[in-house]
């Protein structure tokens, strides 16, 4: 019944969509005028030629990893979660207010307070559609799209009037005290003598990006929840049967990954920016979509995908630091991948399956 | 000598490796009924799936009323005069029967003129044959019968003189049946021309002039109805010998197991489908519950399984269970002894993209031995799974294969395993040879009767009234949500359990 | 607030609902026909960025027009190709259309006019103005009715006049004609238009097309009549606030309509007014900006009457063996 091998469909589909989103790219940098060849050149220069450029694509990744992740555990349930920007934006609001209004005494402490609460503001933003479509059977999408905006109304509400220090014009909170802010690369790695960019904001929440990776993997594939999240993403009516509970699965995983996508937040509200302002989130909360589907929904593949997107910003903006070619460039790749690998993907499976089979007639 | 309504000539079909249609010809004469019979998977819907332009046949040729014609889509074969009334209606549900009746078929641009005219056309056809439908009426809102009915004045209104059935009775009661039977007859006087596709024996004995066997694929005889007998068909059909009794020993019934006390089940759209029924399963016994799909068997096995809510009340080894609240769920029900196999394995019973081994321990993930601490113990899956696969003799014998990589039979040998070997007091097994070959079919049969021979209590749901009388020690009948009634197999036949069945008690027979 | 001040808000109330509600009878064709469609946002930013750029550069705001419809129509293609062709998911290839729409028009209006992301401002044949209806001017000194005419029904441009004649239209194709049948069956039941030997995929695509055809009047709308350009992400989630009220309305023509002049007269007193003064208590701005959202939550929710999509929705048509 399969008619391609397993590492094809995993590897082969991905990579081939990739490359189709270059190639497309590569005509549209011509179309601009611009030399691609040159362009693919000065974005490797820029993101992976320097401890700098290391720093910032290492940065994004981290943020990627994070909304990735949130992305791909819905998916397991068969959930999309298209809200990851609104609840990374809650992220920060519980990143923001742990580290303005409790007194840490060391920045791990308040590494894990803030990762509680934006984990937990995440979710809390999360378990509204979850809880609409679990009881309500409301459509999570368009639900997750609405709490988008909502979120973007609430956040932009509170800094104005309320977290917004007196006598300043700016929609952002006060800065974080010294305490609270997060070692960046550069300090990590100096006592092993590894000079790293002082100037580039990777910084400890890398790590944390890549202990959620293994946790995720450990949940999905080994744990029991795991199980039964999977066993409800292919077949509700079997997962009922089984004695799992729809509305807790769909509120489990939506919980996780609201919080998920929240914990993005300890990267760019506390590791860089140091204080929560408007627009925080960049956008990285709907790169999760592209690096969960690139990714296959594997924590290995996320990892890799939110690597890459790590490098396609960085590289971007050095792009239109040295080009004509505006960051946007980054968002028509992000919306190729999209497209080649969660919406055209059986485009791209049809042509390889015919070559398999073709290849097995001739094997037998 | 007239020409034939329809002619095959040498059709064959592959999808991909498998053979669905290999080098079939038949003929029909106009004004006949024509049955096609076989097994689930023998290739008849794909045969006339062809006919009706959904798929091109690899080789071969359609010959209508003589002249040789292209079917490449469903257009093509309504112009042909092809009607086609499918298993699962085409309808769309929230539209009038008028609506329905005219999509496809309508006449220029704008939609009034059409449906006065279409509304002219159907009370006509109505007189005409016998079959009185409301065509202001919203489909949602019909009965299935009457639903069908829709379906035969949509093709007759696109003047179809073919008219092809795809195992029309699936879902109706005897009576339902018996009529659409009355309509079909005075379709044939008319000059129709039919084709019955069915794997019910009696229907094609009771109704048509001639019949096609398939099997696997291949058309292995077409005889005159009035030279053959059942038994013949049924061989044809099987390839070989059917076995129609189970060898078993008398039941010893001990003590009651499972106790239903006017029990009632309320679907989702708010429709009763188990109106107050009493039963009772005691150890060391199968009862059997027969009955046309969809009269509330499939909500009972819901509802002991943990999946459905109900009201009333259940015992089960004398301790009441819970039927709507927290511990009213499989986990539940499986704690307290009850195993089940349910009715469609692909849909329910297993995850089709699991491997064999995480099949192994659906339902029962929870169980201690498949855990170390936090995490599933995947090595103690695989070995529980490798020894299932050899006292079962599932094929192929792998563990790693994902459970749609499987065939029907080896599918169901996965969940008969998992449910009999957690030795479960009561055994719930719906539909339990449904969609499986010959061969699987005995040994899940003996399977059953030795769970029983250990003093098990066994809740057998099936629509195959031959699969209930071999198997089962009590009979009771389902109809429209409430137990006709309980027979003895020795003391009862398919004529009263038939009657029972659609809706009769014993007296009118 | 006075009669006058009343008479602005609802003014603005109308062109504020135009585009909202062409995106909206837009979803509500591909809904209809069973095609999901979150991409009305992006369709609706190409068409403005490319309407605008080809008023500017051809100095018609026709020629504008119908680059936009053009634009929003191969997007359509696009979804059409990802959702009807090749059965993929409807929902992605949506994001995925937005992103593009998103990047692709920044991209070239970089590349064509180097204003930032922006098109040249539009001038004169290069905008649709408004249109002075028959006796405006006349009656204008008329008590109560001679302002109604004059401020809220006179004086918009010729697309607004469109767009609210296609609320009728759209009813009329939807219930009074063949194709409307064979639509809204499309969206419902597939097989069922199937076996009657009508394309589904022909007809999904002519919907989808719709779809694409009256994003591009909406686009075209917002860069060339609303405003006098395009500047970079002008939709401002009017496509998201369209699918809100196509929601909103359980998609029909007629509740349509209201839908969108609910969620436009929200957008008329934001824009007015900041915070709301109620006396006992401030409505805040952003809190008028969230409502339709909200609304539409309340909506899906089901706890306000119950919105039930098309049945076929988003479900790619494959047949059954």
């Amino acid at each position: 019944m399969d008619i391609m091998p397993k590492w094809a469909e995993v590897v082969l589909v991905p990579l081939i969509s990739l490359i189709l989103a270059a190639i497309i790219s590569a005509l549209v940098i011509l179309a601009i005028g611009e030399d691609p060849i040159a362009a693919v050149k000065l974005m490797i220069e820029g993101s992976l030629g320097s401890t700098y450029g290391w720093g910032y694509t290492l940065y994004y990744a981290t943020n990627f990893m994070f909304t990735g992740l949130a992305v791909a555990v819905a998916f397991h349930a068969r959930l999309f979660n298209i809200g990851g920007e609104g609840q990374a934006m809650l992220g920060g609001l519980g990143v923001a207010l742990a580290c303005l209004y409790i007194p840490w005494p060391h920045w791990s402490l308040a590494l894990l307070g803030a990762t509680i609460g934006a984990a937990a503001f995440g979710a809390l933003w999360a378990a509204i559609p979850a809880y609409l479509q679990a009881k309500r059977g409301s459509h999570i999408v368009i639900t997750t799209i609405m709490f988008n905006f909502i979120a973007a109304a609430l956040l932009n509400y509170v800094l104005v009037n309320m977290l917004r220090p007196t006598g300043s014009m700016d929609p952002a909170t006060a800065r974080f005290s010294e305490v609270v802010h997060l070692p960046t690369l550069h300090d990590l790695l100096a006592p092993f003598g590894i000079e790293f960019s002082k100037a580039a904001p990777a910084n400890v929440t890398l790590l944390v990006a890549v202990l959620a990776c293994l946790a995720v993997w450990l949940l999905i594939w080994r744990t029991r929840l795991g199980y039964e999240i999977r066993a409800y993403g292919h077949s509700e009516s079997a997962a009922k049967y089984a004695g799992i509970s729809p509305v807790k699965i769909t509120m489990i995983a939506m919980l996780i990954s609201g919080g998920l996508a929240g914990m993005m937040a300890i990267n760019n509200v506390m590791g860089e920016a140091e204080r929560l302002v408007l627009n925080a989130t960049e956008g990285a909360g709907f790169i999760g979509i592209a690096v969960a589907l690139m990714g296959r929904s594997h924590p290995v593949g996320v990892f890799l995908a939110a690597i890459l997107f790590g490098f396609l910003y960085q590289g971007g903006a050095e792009l239109a630091l040295w080009t004509s070619i505006p960051r946007e460039l980054i968002v028509v790749i992000q919306a190729l991948v999209i497209l080649f690998t969660g919406a055209l993907d059986n485009m791209v499976r049809m042509p390889l399956e015919k070559l398999f089979l073709a290849m097995r007639k001739k094997e037998s | 000598m007239t020409a034939p309504a329809i002619e095959l000539k040498g059709i064959s079909k592959a999808f991909g490796p498998v053979q669905a249609n290999k080098d079939i010809s038949i003929s029909v004469m106009p004004g006949t009924i024509h049955g096609i019979i076989g097994e689930n998977g023998a290739g008849k819907s794909t045969l006339m799936s062809i006919l009706y332009g959904f798929y091109k046949a690899d080789k071969g040729e359609i010959h209508i009323a003589g002249k040789q014609t292209h079917i490449p889509d469903s257009q093509a074969a309504i112009a042909a005069g092809i009607g086609m009334v499918f298993q699962h209606f085409k309808l769309v549900e929230n539209f009038t029967v008028l609506e329905n009746i005219i999509l496809g078929a309508e006449d220029g641009g704008m939609l009034m003129p059409s449906l006065n005219k279409a509304r002219r056309i159907l009370l006509e056809l109505e007189k005409e044959y016998g079959l009185n439908v409301d065509p202001d009426a919203v489909i949602e809102e019909l009965g299935v019968g009457m639903q069908q009915r829709v379906e035969i004045l949509k093709a007759l209104y696109r003047h179809a003189d073919i008219l092809i059935l795809d195992e029309p009775t699936g879902v109706l009661t005897p009576a339902e049946a018996a009529q659409l039977f009355r309509i079909l007859d005075r379709l044939r006087e008319e000059g129709k021309t039919i084709i019955l596709i069915t794997h019910k024996l009696r229907e094609i004995m009771d109704i048509t002039d001639t019949v096609s066997v398939m099997r696997r694929g291949e058309m292995t005889a077409t005889v005159k109805t009035s030279e053959t007998s059942p038994t013949e068909l049924a061989e044809l059909m099987v390839g070989r010998k059917v076995l129609l009794r189970v060898d078993k020993e008398p039941a010893k019934p001990g003590e009651v197991v499972l106790d239903i006390q006017n029990l009632r089940v309320v679907d989702d759209k708010g429709v009763e489908r188990v109106k107050g029924i009493d039963l009772n399963v005691r150890a060391g016994e199968v009862l059997g519950i027969a009955g046309v799909a969809g009269n509330g068997q499939s909500e009972l096995l819901e509802v002991l399984g943990g999946y459905a809510h109900g009201t009333g009340t259940i015992t089960m080894n004398g301790q009441p269970i819970d039927l709507t609240g927290k511990s009213s769920d499989g986990r539940s029900r499986r704690a307290s002894g009850i195993a089940h196999v349910p009715e469609d394995r692909q849909r329910e019973g297993l995850i089709m993209p699991y491997h064999a081994w995480e099949n192994v321990a659906f339902g029962y993930h929870h169980d201690h031995n498949y855990n170390s601490g936090f995490l599933m113990d995947n090595k103690a899956l695989r070995d529980d799974t490798n020894a299932k696969i050899e006292k079962f003799d599932i094929r192929p014998a792998d563990c790693w294969q994902e459970a749609k990589n499987f065939s029907g039979g080896n599918q169901q040998k996965i969940v008969v395993a998992r449910e009999i070997e957690r030795n479960p007091d009561l055994l719930l097994i719906g539909q339990p040879t449904r969609g499986v070959d010959i061969g699987a079919i005995e040994f899940i049969h003996q399977q059953i009767v030795a769970l029983r021979d250990q003093g098990k209590a066994i809740l057998l749901v099936s629509v195959e009234l031959e699969e209930i009388l071999s198997l089962s020690d009590r009979i009771a009948v389902m109809f429209d949500g409430h137990i006709m009634g309980e027979r003895m197999p020795n003391e009862t036949d398919e004529k009263e359990l038939g009657l029972l069945m659609a809706g009769m008690t014993g007296e009118v027979a | 607030m006075d009669f006058l001040t009343l008479l602005q808000v609802l003014d603005s109330t109308v062109r504020l609902a135009t585009p909202l509600l062409l995106a909206c009878l837009a979803g509500l064709f591909s809904e209809r026909a069973g095609i999901f469609d979150i991409g009305l946002e992006g369709k609706m930013l190409a068409a403005a960025f490319f309407s605008a750029a080809f008023a500017a550069i051809t100095g018609s705001v026709w020629l504008g027009l119908l680059a936009g419809i053009a634009s929003s129509v191969a997007l359509s293609g696009l979804h059409g190709l990802a959702s009807i062709t090749f059965r993929g998911n409807q929902l992605i290839s949506g994001v995925a259309i937005n992103f593009l729409a998103s990047g692709l028009t920044v991209l070239i209006a970089q590349s064509w006019f180097s204003q930032g992301g922006r098109t040249p401002s539009l001038m004169g044949e290069g905008r649709f103005e408004p249109i002075t209806l028959p006796f405006a001017d006349a009656l204008k000194d008329m008590p109560i009715l001679g302002p109604i005419y004059y401020e809220l029904i006179s004086g918009h441009s010729i697309l607004v006049y469109v767009a609210f004649a296609c609320v009728p239209l759209t009813w009329w194709i939807l219930y009074r004609t063949r194709f409307g049948l064979r639509l809204r069956a499309v969206g419902e039941n597939p097989a069922a238009v199937d076996t009657a030997g009508i394309s589904v995929v022909g007809l999904r695509y002519v919907a989808v097309a719709i779809c694409g055809i009256l994003c591009g009047i909406a686009g075209a709308y917002l860069a060339t009549a609303l405003q006098a350009g395009f500047v970079k992400e002008m939709t401002a989630g009017r496509g998201f606030i369209a699918l809100a009220a196509l929601i909103f309305a359980k998609w029909r023509p007629w509740y349509a309509l209201s839908a969108c002049l609910l969620f436009g007269f929200l957008q008329a007193i934001a824009l007015r007014y900041q915070n709301i003064d109620l006396g006992a208590f401030t409505v805040p701005v952003q809190f008028m900006d969230a409502l339709p959202y909200i609304l539409t939550v309340v909506i899906l929710a089901g706890f306000v009457g119950k919105a039930i999509p098309p049945r076929a929705g988003g479900e790619p048509y494959v047949k059954e063996r």
